[in-house]
């Protein structure tokens, strides 16, 4: 299956990407899954990392599916005010 | 109900008179209001000298349409228009604008305070400040 990841903020430049197409195999996988192949399981998601499918909030252990766009993300701020 | 992500400096009292003017409910509403944040020059005890506001296009929309839905489900409201800043910001330049309308003041003012909190917890935009050491994301919040 083909999954889109996008990666905002700090995250974005420690990726050194905005975004990445993947094609994965057909096994199911979660999203802290995926994260785990992205990073080569160097470095585990850390626990503030908020994540996406299809613009909206899932946990971690949410399955993706095939032609999702997934995000990571870290803790929002919408500007202190 | 207006939401709109806005790459360009606005100034949210023209956008408020403009609104009010073209959805033509004068007399359906006793209350409105409004708040309208800004950038300051400091922060966490820093000076800051600029700042660029990060979003995630379609889920940032979407996301804070759903804030504005839930509002109208939890109050009688006659209106919301939500307006944000993205791109680069200098200072005193204005953020963001929530403004509510209804026929009491009471969920006028509570349902732009609930915006506005779910606005600053939840919706996805990043904050990086640009300070005289050079610049740094924001990943906390400041108490209201």
């Amino acid at each position: 299956m083909t999954i889109r990841v996008k990666y905002f903020a700090s995250l974005r430049e420690s990726f050194g990407r905005g975004e990445d197409s993947l094609e994965i195999g057909s096994d199911p996988v979660t999203v802290s899954e995926l994260w785990d192949r992205l990073t080569g399981r160097k470095q585990a998601m850390p626990d503030n990392v908020l994540t996406a499918i299809n613009m909206e909030y899932v946990k971690p252990d949410t399955q993706v599916k095939d032609g999702d766009e997934v995000a990571f993300f870290p803790p929002v701020t919408g500007g202190k005010l | 109900m207006k939401v709109e992500i806005k790459t360009a400096k606005f100034d949210p009292w023209q956008e408020i008179k403009s609104y009010q003017e073209q959805m033509q409910k004068e007399g359906l509403f006793g209350a409105m209001a409004s708040f309208v944040g800004s950038m300051r020059d400091f922060n966490d005890g820093d000076k800051v000298t600029a700042m660029e506001l990060e979003h995630y296009p379609g889920m940032t929309e979407k996301h804070l349409e759903g804030i504005c839905k839930e509002a109208g489900n939890k109050w009688e409201l006659v209106d919301v228009l939500v307006l944000h800043r993205v791109g680069k910001i200098k200072v005193g330049d204005p953020i963001v604008l929530v403004c509510v309308w209804s026929a009491h003041r009471a969920a006028a003012f509570d349902a732009c305070r609930f915006i506005m909190e779910d606005l600053k917890s939840k919706a996805p935009f990043w904050k990086q400040e640009t300070l005289e050491q050079g610049k740094r994301w924001v990943e906390k919040n400041t108490q209201g």
